[in-house]
C-alpha cells in the first residue's frame, strides 16, 4: 500500500473508537510496515512487546466500558532524545548507548495517556545536532524516496517513518528547524510550537532557549490534534505556557478569507534557494490571494544574521547541558582511569562524535573569559533585536510565508565535510526558534516524481490557530503529502 | 583558506575547559572547522547593536509551590549509572591515599 493510502492518525482513532479496529490490529500493522523498511534505519529500537501490550490493555478498556482517548491505537514513533520510561534513550550517541530512562517525556505521557501507543524510537542526529541525520552515532537514515539521499534532520527518522506511511504520528524536536526541514525533505507535515506550548520534561536538552517538541504528520489536522493533547503547563517544566491552550482541531477552519499574509520574498528570492522551492512558495502565495487571503510582500531584514547567531547561542547552551555527560550518573564510562579528570575525559571522548564535540568547542570558546562578550554577549542582544523585527511584522501579518530549506534533500556525504554549508541548510528556520515563534512545514504542490519541497509558515507567539488555518487552506488547495514508494 | 581564525594551542586550552581529550589529528581537524565557522559567524560584527539593547523577551518562567514530593528512590537513581556500591556512584579516587 502506498504511503498516502494508509490511515492516519484521526481516521485510525476514529475506528478504534468506533469498534471497527482493534489497536492491536492497529499496531500489528505498523509493526508489520515497519519490518518491511528496515532499510532505511529510521528506528533505532522497535518496542513491539511493550507497543502490543499497550494496545491490549486499550482494547481491553474499551471493552470494560473506558471511553479510549482522542488518539486511541494510533501508533506512535518517538525521536529517540525523548525520554521513553523502561525503553532505551540514546539520543544517537555512544554516551548513552542503552541508558533506560526511569520516566517517560511529558509529551509522550500526554500522548499516550490520549491513547497514542508508543512503537519505537526513531534515529536522530547526536543530540539534534545536525541536518541530515549524518551524525547518528548508529548510522544514517535513508531518504525514502531515494537511499542516496539524507532525510534530513536532526529528526530524521520520525520524518522518514511519517513519510514512508511506518506510522501516521511521530514526535520530533526542533531546535534550529529540526522537525521543520525532514518535514519539507520527505513531503510531511512538521510543526514546531512556540516556545512553552509544549513541555520540555523528558526532551534530553540541546539548547533550552530553542528547544522544543513538535508533531511530523501527513496532514494539518492531525498536526493540530497532536498538538491539542500535549500542550498546556507542566509543573516540571518552569518554561512550559501557562497561556491557555485552545481545541486546536474543533476550532480549525482552511478559510484564507482575510488572513494578512506576508511573503517573505528576499528569501524567495535568494541566491542559494533552488527554482523548485522558489515556485512551491510562490505558488503558495498565489494559492492564498485566490483564496481572498491579503498576500502582500515583507521585508526581514536580520533574518540573514539568524544561522550566525544560532550558532553561537545553541553551541553556548549545548557547551553548558551536555556537561552533565561525566561518566558517573549515566550512560558510557571510560575503562582504565585512574583519576577522575582523566575518566571524564576519556569518557567524553570515547562517547562523543566529531559534530558534537565541534559544538561544544564552539560554545565553550564563545562563552569563555575574554570572549563572552563579543561573542554570547554580541549574538544574545543580535537575537533581541531579531525577535524584535519578527514581533513588529506580526503587526502588519498574520502568517509569514517563505521557504523552509533551500533546497532538496541533498546527497549524503555532500555536506559532512562543511560545517558551515551544513548550518546553512537551517537559514530559514532558525528565526522562529530564536524569536520563539511557533512556525510549521507543508509540503509544496504534489510534483510527481520530483523529490519534495517544503514551504514555511510562521505565526505570532501563541497564534498556533492561525499558521494551522493558512496551512490548512493550502493543503486543501493541493499542498499535500507527497506519496513516496 | 587563509590563516585560521583561532589557534591549535586556543583549541587544546578550550578543549580542556570542555573536559574533552582530543588526539593531535582532532585538533587540527577542530583548528580549521572552528575557524571557518568563526570566519562566518563575524558577519554578526557588520551588525549595530547599541549596548542596552534588552535580553530577548521571555515568558516569565513559572515557579510551582516549594511542597515536598516524592522524587526517585535510591534504586531507580542509581540504576542508570556505570558503577555504583551500597548505594553510591562510585568514582575513582579523588583524594590521594
Amino acid at each position: 500500500m502506498s504511503a498516502a493510502a494508509r490511515p492516519g492518525a484521526r481516521s485510525i482513532a476514529a475506528a478504534v473508537r468506533a469498534g471497527r479496529l482493534t489497536a492491536e490490529e492497529s499496531v500489528e500493522d505498523a509493526l508489520a510496515a515497519i519490518a518491511g523498511r528496515d532499510d532505511l534505519r529510521a528506528f533505532l529500537r522497535v518496542d513491539r512487546d511493550g507497543a502490543l501490550a499497550a494496545a491490549r490493555a486499550l482494547d481491553r478498556g474499551r471493552a470494560a466500558g473506558r471511553a479510549p482517548g482522542p488518539l486511541a491505537g494510533v501508533p506512535l514513533a518517538v525521536k529517540d532524545n525523548l525520554c521513553t520510561r523502561g525503553l532505551a534513550t540514546t539520543c544517537g550517541s555512544r554516551i548513552l548507548e542503552g541508558w533506560v530512562p526511569p520516566y517517560d517525556a511529558t509529551a509522550v505521557e500526554r500522548l499516550t495517556a490520549a491513547g497514542a501507543i508508543v512503537v519505537g524510537k526513531t534515529n536522530c542526529d547526536e543530540f539534534g545536532m545536525g541536518s541530515s541525520n549524518e551524525n547518528s552515532a548508529f548510522g544514517p537514515v535513508a531518504h525514502p524516496a531515494d537511499p542516496e539521499r539524507v532525510p534530513g534532520g536532526s529528526s530524521g527518522g520520525s520524518a522518514a517513518a511519517v513519510a514512508a506511511g511506518l506510522v501516521p504520528l511521530a514526535l520530533g524536536s526542533d531546535t534550529g528547524g529540526s522537525v521543520r526541514q525532514p518535514a519539507s525533505f520527505c513531503g510531511i507535515v512538521g510543526l514546531k510550537p512556540s516556545y512553552g506550548r509544549v513541555s520540555r520534561w523528558g526532551l534530553v536538552a540541546f539548547a533550552s532557549s530553542l528547544d522544543q517538541v513538535g508533531p511530523l504528520t501527513r496532514d494539518v489536522q492531525d498536526a493540530a490534534l497532536a498538538l491539542s493533547v500535549m500542550a498546556g503547563p507542566d509543573g516540571r517544566d518552569a518554561t512550559a505556557s501557562a497561556v491557555p491552550v485552545p481545541d486546536y482541531l474543533a476550532t480549525l477552519d482552511g478559510d484564507p478569507r482575510g488572513l494578512r499574509v506576508g511573503l517573505l520574498r528576499g528569501m524567495v528570492e535568494n541566491e542559494g534557494t533552488e527554482p523548485a522551492v522558489r515556485e512551491a512558495v510562490l505558488a503558495a502565495a498565489g494559492a492564498l490571494a485566490a483564496g481572498g487571503a491579503a498576500v502582500e510582500e515583507a521585508e526581514f531584514v536580520l533574518a540573514a544574521y539568524g544561522v550566525p547567531i544560532y550558532a553561537l547561542v545553541a553551541t553556548a547552551e549545548a557547551s553548558s547541558n551536555l556537561a552533565r555527560y561525566d561518566g558517573v550518573r549515566f550512560g558510557h564510562r571510560a575503562a582504565g582511569a585512574t583519576d577522575p579528570r582523566s575518566m571524564v575525559e576519556a569518557t567524553r571522548d570515547e562517547g562523543f562524535g566529531p559534530e558534537v564535540k565541534r559544538r561544544i568547542l564552539l560554545g565553550t570558546f564563545a562563552l569563555s573569559a575574554g570572549y563572552h562578550d563579543a561573542y554570547y554577549g554580541r549574538a544574545l542582544r543580535a537575537r533581541a533585536r531579531l525577535a524584535a523585527e519578527l514581533d513588529a511584522l506580526f503587526a502588519r501579518f498574520d502568517v509569514l510565508l517563505l521557504p523552509t530549506s533551500p533546497g532538496v534533500a541533498f546527497r549524503r556525504g555532500e555536506r559532512l565535510d562543511d560545517p558551515v554549508a551544513m548550518y546553512l541548510s537551517d537559514v530559514f528556520t532558525v528565526a522562529a526558534n530564536l524569536g520563539g515563534h511557533p512556525a510549521i512545514s507543508i509540503p509544496g504542490p504534489r510534483q510527481g516524481p520530483a523529490l519534495p519541497v517544503g514551504v514555511q509558515l510562521i505565526a505570532p507567539r501563541f497564534g498556533e490557530p492561525l499558521l494551522f488555518r493558512a496551512a490548512l487552506a493550502l493543503e486543501e488547495r493541493g499542498f499535500a503529502a507527497a506519496d513516496l514508494p | 583558506m587563509g590563516r585560521d581564525v583561532i589557534a591549535a594551542a586556543e583549541v587544546r586550552r578550550i578543549a580542556a575547559l570542555a573536559r574533552l581529550a582530543l588526539t593531535e589529528d582532532e585538533v587540527r581537524r577542530m583548528t580549521s572547522d572552528l575557524s571557518a565557522i568563526l570566519e562566518y559567524v563575524a558577519r554578526l560584527d557588520a551588525l549595530e547593536l547599541p549596548d542596552g539593547t534588552p535580553l530577548p523577551p521571555a515568558d516569565r518562567p513559572a515557579t510551582r509551590s516549594d511542597d515536598p514530593a516524592t522524587s526517585l528512590d535510591e534504586r531507580t537513581a542509581l540504576a542508570g549509572a556505570p558503577c555504583t556500591a551500597r548505594g553510591h556512584f562510585v568514582v575513582p579516587r579523588v583524594i590521594g591515599p
